[in-house]
């Protein structure tokens, strides 16, 4: 072990382990958490590692307790994560909602089981992508990263981290049963090698210090606790001096600078990888533990001559619309196959605008779909 | 879809400096209050001024800087205490000011963390973080302010309104018992329990003043008036009137069995300090049986 408490090397862990590691790879020094399978190995693994970096892990009362306390250090000045499934995701909600309001940057992680309820609480699903980008009242933007691998989870909880620390947001990591619980080679860079971004501090002086003014790029730098600033931080509408100040005129300019901070860099956060794109006619979009299908099959027909690709959906909040409404131009359909009932598939057939079919693939969790269920989808129109 | 906005008004810099100019430095204790927030929004004869003078009391008297001293709270009435103070103040959601609090104070040992919120936030929406937070004994000085009532929402029936009170919610008189508070922490293992009026205010001042420098997770509930929601309706009275009550119906008692000290409507109301005891906090056994494995000697 470095240093820095990185466990540089290639380990042969699975994607809970493997985001535990990524987030202290990231500077997370503290972690609430409440047990859920199949996100349990997270805290475990926090609980066991986070000591050892003298950082600190407690499991919480429940998952909205959980939530709370990641604000809380994260205020403390500490970079905070909690891990979770449906049930304490739904916890979760009003709190998440909290640190969108009062730009406390953070991570959660949501490793996807079959919902509705306790609905499968070890089988995959992919279900909350909507409840991550609407489960909060009230009208927010948020950024979701979706790992389709061990490896992924590693380097996508970093990446998480950078951007809640850049955009001052909780941001949430969508895995899935199937990612978090596969073990595969991952490969941990030397500590010198990861990218850790930190919030940016006030360069000025207490005085006259106005703690939610953002210059050009819309978000302001953080005063933590402690620090002499006095920040009122509060999730009532708020103005730039941080008070309550519950009137249309401040909700409208607050509101949309939380918006438009995330909006105005959408170009600079997605992250699609294209995968036999070119000259594509029918076009897979894929995110998670589907995507490692999808490839198959795409591989599958490509061999067999037909002009198919796949756009694996690394960023699902917020959504890669440019990209999606492009590549509507000059295809075919779009096939999206998804545990759950249409939910990114909806999104790809607003971008794509009526230019291109969308054909769902729905699936209700439990089970993952086989290159052939994807397969056949694309022959109706590649004959 | 083409997007239309309204337009955005500016932040007010020179009406805010004005304010804060023209309303602030004039009173002694306005060091202590964030410049351009008051007039606060309580209703003339809440008891809330006066836990907020109290605790800024208790600062001045053990001299703890602004600086180390943060608080939180949740949602209610009570809970824009946090918001008049100047320090780093949090205020968080209804009932989690004690897990947002636990966060914070985990990862800033150094800072004196106070929790102010209203019973109904500390005791239904966040009875669980409550009795969790002492009994893992975070360092942690909760202050809960109990008006019999939920304020905020104009007097509904809370999980501390005595046998037959009446409040919107209980239009017949409340059927249902209520918590004994001081048992309650008590029991949950607070290291430090008390219970005054508003009308203790001195009293009020040297217990909080005596949780600064407690190690561990202490509780005080103040009884405090809230004329609207609750002195009225039960025909106690004004402010005023809910003052002279507690004068009158008062019994000191330190060291009293936090098991009896229930209060009933218009019932005497025991105050003092029932408990106080020593026990190793959350951090300390974190530290001592978990970090120090992995930390490093120096060389
Ligand atoms: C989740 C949620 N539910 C309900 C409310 C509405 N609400 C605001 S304050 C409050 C009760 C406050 O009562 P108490 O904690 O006793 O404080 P007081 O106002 O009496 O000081 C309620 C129910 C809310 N803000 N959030
Ligand atoms: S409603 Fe009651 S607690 Fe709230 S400000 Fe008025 S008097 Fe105080």
């Amino acid at each position: 072990m470095s240093d820095s408490g990185i466990l540089t090397g290639e380990y042969f862990i699975n994607g809970d382990e493997a985001c535990a590691e990524g987030a202290i790879a990231a500077g997370c020094r503290f972690f609430a958490g409440y047990p859920i399978t199949p996100a349990t190995e997270i805290a475990e693994r926090m609980a066991r590692r986070l000591p050892q970096v003298q950082g600190i892990c407690i499991q919480m009362e429940d998952e909205i307790a959980s939530m709370a306390a990641i604000l809380g250090a994260s205020w403390g000045g500490t970079k905070s994560m909690t891990a979770t499934s449906g049930p304490g995701f739904s916890l979760m909600m009003e709190n998440i909602g909290l640190g969108m309001m009062t730009e406390t940057p953070c991570v959660i992680v949501n490793i996807m089981r079959g919902g509705p309820s306790t609905g499968l609480p070890t089988l995959v699903g992919q279900a909350d992508v909507m409840q991550a980008r609407w489960g909060s009242h009230g009208d927010y933007e948020v950024i979701a990263l979706s790992p389709s691998s061990p490896q992924e989870m590693f380097n996508l909880t970093i990446e998480a981290f950078n951007l809640s620390e850049i955009y001052r947001l909780p941001v949430l990591i969508l895995g899935d049963e199937l990612v978090g619980h596969m073990s595969e080679k991952v490969i941990i860079p030397p500590s010198d090698q990861i990218h850790q971004v930190s919030r940016v501090r006030p360069s000025q002086s207490p005085d006259g210090y106005l703690p939610f003014m953002a210059g050009d790029n819309l978000v302001p730098p953080m005063a933590c606790a402690g620090e002499g600033y006095h920040v009122h931080v509060t999730g009532l509408t708020h103005d730039e001096q941080g008070y309550p100040q519950t009137t249309a005129q401040v909700h409208e300019r607050l509101v949309r600078r939380l918006a438009d901070k995330i909006r105005h860099n959408t170009s600079k956060i997605i992250q699609v990888e294209e995968f036999e794109t070119a000259n594509s006619e029918v076009m897979v979009v894929a995110y998670g533990c589907t995507s490692r299908t999808a490839r198959e099959a795409v591989q599958i027909l490509r061999s067999e001559g037909k002009k198919v690709g796949l756009l694996r959906l690394i960023t699902l909040w917020p959504f890669p619309e440019e990209r999606i409404r492009q590549v509507a131009q000059g295809i075919k359909a779009f096939i999206v196959p998804e545990i759950n009932y249409g939910q990114i598939a909806y999104e790809v057939e607003r971008c794509s605008q009526g230019r291109a079919e969308t054909v769902l693939l729905p699936l209700m969790g439990g089970a993952i779909h086989t290159p052939e269920n994807i397969m056949e989808a694309v022959k109706e129109y590649l004959p | 879809m083409k997007i239309r906005y309204q337009p955005i008004v500016p932040f007010d810099q020179e009406g805010f400096n004005r304010l804060k100019d023209e309303q602030h430095g004039l009173h002694p204790d306005d060091q202590y209050l964030k410049p351009g927030r008051i007039p606060h929004i309580w209703c003339p004869g809440c008891g809330l001024g006066v836990v907020l003078n109290t605790y800024i009391n208790a600062l001045k008297m053990t001299g703890i800087p602004i600086d180390r001293s943060v608080v939180v709270s949740g949602i209610g009435c009570t809970g824009r205490v946090a918001g008049y103070l100047n320090m780093d103040t949090y205020h968080t959601t209804h009932g989690r000011a004690i897990p947002f609090a636990t966060g914070l104070s985990l990862t800033r040992p150094d800072l004196s963390v106070t929790v102010f919120s209203g019973d109904g936030d500390l005791f239904a929406i966040g009875g669980n973080h409550f009795i969790h937070a002492a009994r893992r004994n975070v360092n942690l000085k909760v202050i809960c302010v109990n008006n019999f009532n939920y304020g905020m929402t104009g007097g509904q029936v809370a999980p501390t309104t005595p046998v037959s009170a009446r409040t919107t919610t209980t239009p017949y008189g409340n059927s249902e018992a209520s918590f004994n508070l001081p048992y309650l922490a008590h029991a949950s293992g607070a290291v430090y329990v008390a219970r005054w009026t508003t009308f203790h205010a001195r009293q009020l001042v040297n217990a909080i003043a005596e949780t600064f420098s407690i190690d561990g997770f202490t509780f005080i509930e103040v009884i405090a008036p809230c004329p609207v929601g609750y002195g009225r309706p039960n025909k106690i009275g004004s402010g005023l009137d809910e003052m002279i009550y507690y004068k009158e119906n008062s019994i000191v008692q330190n060291g009293a069995d936090p098991r009896n000290v229930d209060i009933a409507l218009k019932g005497k109301i025991v105050v003092g300090k029932f408990s106080e005891e020593k026990r190793p906090t959350f951090l300390g056994e974190y530290e001592e049986k978990i970090l120090k494995k992995f930390r490093r000697t120096e060389t």
